[in-house]
């Protein structure tokens, strides 16, 4: 259509199953408003004031009639709930082995992260056929990470990770949109996706993308681990002060209060933040100062990565290529925890119990 | 039928200047300490006319901006204060209060044969919280305006907004309350003050609606007040309840916020369906096809209206099997509107139809409802709404609903109850032509935004250009813009101008049915010199003929059997006055 695109570009594995959705939901408005429109007009004119016309026996209810209009829609209707809830659930569900990328939203601008360290801002590059899984958390207030060519979005929240996932199927730059309204510069909070062949990907990622690699996530996370002193209390073995973080990654923690949880990159995020919420069984000194406003949402991402090799085969840390630890495809995690970013996302964990209350449950996170 | 009041009007002489409730007193404390509700409605008429005006302003200034993919005139932050403004101004000083509050008021004590509203000094009260609201949002617009979006979305408007989003969440707390007033008093009214003789099954659609709408108001607003007021107490007393940093949550915002906003859709809408009930039957003189469909899905909107709001939040990391259910029950209450929309479409088979002003804006509503309706399926479907949401597709629908729906409607309603209120009849080919003119701009306007929308154009951008092949849809969106604002500003003159005109208008210059038609234009304040009893059913044309034969009217309402000397359908009263 040259300069008046009807459709955005197909680019993801869902492009088609979304635009199948929407051009039978298209074809549905045609039909339904095409017989309504043409009856009232076809009605106006026969029936006009003073056209003569057979009007004997005009009838004011009729069951049949009635239940025949209210099924057809419904069913229609149900139709379509159908087939879009069953892609909505592909898109909460990411395959086990995507790799996994961070996103920061901040006013206003992207920082995106790839698992080796590499990063870049307002431009996303990812692999072609491979599932990407977006870790994602904002620093201020809501933003929404949206791709049009991919028909993937979802909000980009403070204080909790959301995830979202796609399978980019055609190299090319595509736009990328902050889709919530977040401020001033909103408009200005926009940038590329680049999808790559994977090799390409491969190159550009060993390259360290457009910048120099200043180190792994989890040579940072380990510096900054040292750089606040943690690992003046957190030791190789719990101690008075402080319970061992080694081999915490994907464990079930017990806490003060009886209740327990498994130690994900969410509970993590929560102890650096706000240590007290939860207390692990066996402390009840309060001898850590809550980091709330004291991290950057980068800097936990970091440490998160970091705790995640602490007491694995892997945790010769400092050197290790990062996208077997952080869940990449290449060495697969040994923890269960899939994902373990994207845990609260009650799609990416087939916890049952998360149907019921969920809402309150994934606001543990916040407080 | 019942008489007294039209005997009363046709025993006064003509030509001597009857009292009714617009002259029965000249002092202006007799306006602003009126009980009278159609004076009250005239209020809200001119208010609710003045902030759609504005709202107005600011949408043109939106639509010149958005010309070019870099702006034109305004700074982004400006920007975001305009568009914010214009949905504050518009849903709450406009679209909400608009029909209830005007037509409701005027019209329901008067349907059901009663003298006024219940509560009368409540009614006048609600008038004045309302421009309390009012007051205070434009106050907050002059000193800073406000740039969080009418949505408010926290923590961006608790702790993020350097704007005066406190003094405008008070307005808007106030103009709740005025809902709530308005809506307290029509349930009561309905209730108890029904004429004798008027059962529900024999209330017209207009009133049945309006009770829908007012449970809406009654349930929904208190929760969008207590929102708006933690909103308020985060931002001043740093009240940890939605951010993040203060251990809240943001998403509860949501819900909560929804749970109102949602329904409130509802409340500008249903009044719609009503008037255009009202506007079928008249206009087809034939009563409503499938009235007791028609009246219960109103009922049944309000009622699962209630039950969709998580429908906003798909992809706002609520929990994936709520938004199952979400989904589910919104496409349930498309089925009512759906109804709604088959009905008055059967309603005009066999019908007698007139095609004056209301009656286009009748037909105008049912195309490009049907068309927002439909297009909020695309919404309410889980995987296309990832995509299209906060898009342009959803501020193409949601005009298509509001505007297409809920505002041709008020002009429907406007143009056909205009000369009760006023005793003065307009010119109907102005209205004629004019009602085109909204329904093709309007089109021309909203139609390219479901386009750049499905290409991914969010809303709330002031600049685009990094996707310049935006442009061509926005300009003619603009383009539209520009023909819609001429078709509302044009009734503007000739409708103010039939007030200085000869045309008086008769009681009933439409042959319509419904105990408003049969007092005087205007009506006298009691309403009816003496209460009604009404003994036919519901739009029940078969007595009018003998009726209008009577008034001298028949050459309007037969013209094809024999007196066709004269089709300008609109002037009874001044032949007879000649």
């Amino acid at each position: 259509m040259g300069n008046y695109p009807m459709a955005p570009p197909q680019a993801s594995n869902f492009a088609f199953e979304h635009d199948l959705i929407f051009y039978s939901l298209v074809v549905l408005t045609v039909i339904f408003t095409v017989i309504v429109g043409a009856f009232v007009l076809f009605f106006a004119f026969r029936y006009r004031q003073g056209n003569q016309v057979n009007r004997s026996r005009p009838f004011h209810e009729h069951l049949p009639l009635e239940i025949t209009w209210s099924v057809i829609p419904l069913l229609l209707g149900l139709v379509m709930f159908f087939l879009g809830a069953k892609l909505f659930v592909n898109m909460r569900v990411p395959p086990k082995d995507a790799m996994e990328i961070f996103v920061i939203g901040k006013q206003w601008m992207w920082h995106i992260q790839h698992s080796n360290g590499v990063r870049e801002n307002n431009t996303l590059h990812v692999p072609v056929g491979r599932p990407v899984k977006l870790t994602m958390i904002s620093q201020d207030v809501i933003h929404a990470f949206y791709i049009p060519a991919f028909r993937v979005q979802y909000h980009v929240v403070p204080g909790r990770y959301t995830m979202e996932w796609f399978t980019a199927t055609k190299p090319g730059e595509y736009h990328l949109f902050c889709g919530m309204y977040c401020g001033t510069q909103h408009s200005e909070m926009v940038g590329t996706v680049v999808a790559m062949e994977p090799k390409e990907y491969a190159k550009w990622l060993a390259n360290g993308g457009n910048t120099a690699v200043p180190m792994s996530m989890e040579q940072a996370g380990a510096k900054a681990f040292s750089v606040r002193g943690c690992n003046n209390c957190h030791t190789g073995s719990d101690t008075e002060r402080a319970p061992s973080l080694y081999g915490l990654f994907g464990k079930t923690r017990k806490f003060t209060d009886g209740s327990s949880a498994i130690a994900d990159g969410a509970y993590i995020r929560e102890s650096i933040f706000n240590p007290y919420n939860r207390v692990t069984q066996g402390y009840s000194y309060q001898t850590m100062p809550a980091y709330a406003g004291q991290l950057s949402e980068e800097e936990v991402l970091d440490m998160i990565a970091y705790i995640k090799t602490l007491g694995s085969p892997a945790s010769a840390a400092t050197n290790a290529p990062a996208t077997g630890v952080m869940g990449g495809g290449v060495n697969p995690p040994k923890t269960p925890a899939v994902g373990a970013m994207g845990a609260r996302e009650s799609a990416a964990q087939p916890r049952t119990n998360l149907a019921v209350g969920a809402l309150s449950r994934q606001n543990g996170e916040g407080r | 039928m019942s008489a007294p009041a039209i005997e009363a009007s046709e025993l006064t002489a003509p030509h001597e200047e009857q009292k009714n409730y617009l002259n029965a007193d000249h002092t202006v404390a007799s306006w602003l300490l009126t009980g009278d509700h159609k004076r009250i409605a005239i209020m809200y008429l001119i208010s609710v006319s003045f902030f759609f005006m504005i709202g107005g302003i600011f949408a043109g200034l939106i639509r010149l901006e958005l010309i070019s993919p870099t702006g034109v005139l305004l700074e982004s932050e400006t920007y975001n204060k305009i568009f914010s403004a214009h949905g504050i101004v518009m849903i709450f000083l406009f679209l909400v209060p608009s029909i209830p509050a005007v037509f409701g008021n005027f019209l329901l004590p008067i349907m059901i044969g009663a003298r006024d509203l219940a509560f009368p000094r409540m009614n006048l009260a609600s008038l004045y919280v309302y421009w309390l609201g009012g007051g205070l949002i434009t106050l907050g617009l002059l000193t800073g305006g406000v740039d969080s979006g009418w949505t408010f979305y926290t923590p961006y408007s608790s702790l993020y907004s350097n704007s005066q989003v406190s003094l405008v969440i008070i307005g808007i707390f106030f103009a709740g309350f005025s809902s709530i007033m308005t809506g307290l008093n029509f349930i009561v009214t309905v209730h108890k003050m029904r004429a004798p003789g008027m059962t529900w099954f024999r209330l017209p659609l207009f009133v049945w609606s309006m009770y829908a709408t007012s449970v809406v108001m009654l349930l929904g607003t208190p929760v969008i007040a207590i929102t708006l007021l933690l909103v308020f107490a985060e931002r001043t007393l740093h009240l940890g309840v939605f951010s993040p940093e203060l251990g809240g949550d943001p998403v509860l915002f949501q819900h909560l916020f929804w749970f109102y906003s949602h329904p409130a859709v509802y409340i500008m809408i249903l009044p719609s369906f009503g008037v255009i009930s009202e506007l079928m039957a008249n206009f087809s003189r034939k009563r409503v096809f499938g009235y007791h469909f028609v009246a219960f899905s109103s009922l049944a909107i309000a009622g699962l209206g209630f039950l969709v709001w998580g429908h906003h939040m798909f992809v706002s990391s609520q929990s994936m099997y709520q938004g199952v259910v979400f989904s589910l029950v919104s496409f349930l209450v498309a089925v009512p509107s759906a109804v709604k929309v088959f009905n008055w479409t059967a309603t005009m088979y066999k019908g007698h139809i007139r095609l004056q002003t209301p009656m286009i804006y009748a037909i105008g509503f049912i195309g490009l409802f049907t068309v927002g309706g439909l297009t909020g399926l695309f919404l309410a479907c889980m995987g296309t709404d990832v995509h299209l949401t906060n898009t342009y597709f959803i501020v193409a629908h949601f005009h298509y609903v509001m505007v297409g729906g809920a505002m041709m409607g008020f002009l429907g309603a406007l143009h056909f109850w205009w000369p009760k209120m006023t005793g003065h009849m307009y010119n109907d080919t102005w209205g004629k032509f004019n009602a085109l003119l909204v329904f093709i701009g309007f089109n021309l306007t909203f139609f390219p935004q479901f386009i750049v929308g499905f290409l991914g154009m969010p809303r709330r951008y002031h600049y685009y250009y990094i996707a310049p092949e935006f442009t061509p849809y926005h300009i003619m969106s603009s383009a539209g813009a520009s023909a819609l604002a001429v078709g509302l500003i044009v009734p503007a003159f000739y409708l103010v101008s039939s007030l200085r005109g000869k045309r008086k208008a008769s009681a009933n210059p439409w042959g319509a049915h419904g105990l408003e038609w049969q007092t005087a234009s205007p009506p006298i304040t009691l309403n009816f010199v003496e209460t009604p009893i009404v003994t036919d059913e519901v739009y029940d044309f078969s007595h009018m003929d003998e009726y209008e034969q009577r008034r001298g009217t028949a050459e309007m309402t037969h013209p094809g059997e024999g007196l066709q000397q004269d089709k300008n359908l609109d002037i009874v009263g001044t032949k007879e006055d000649k």
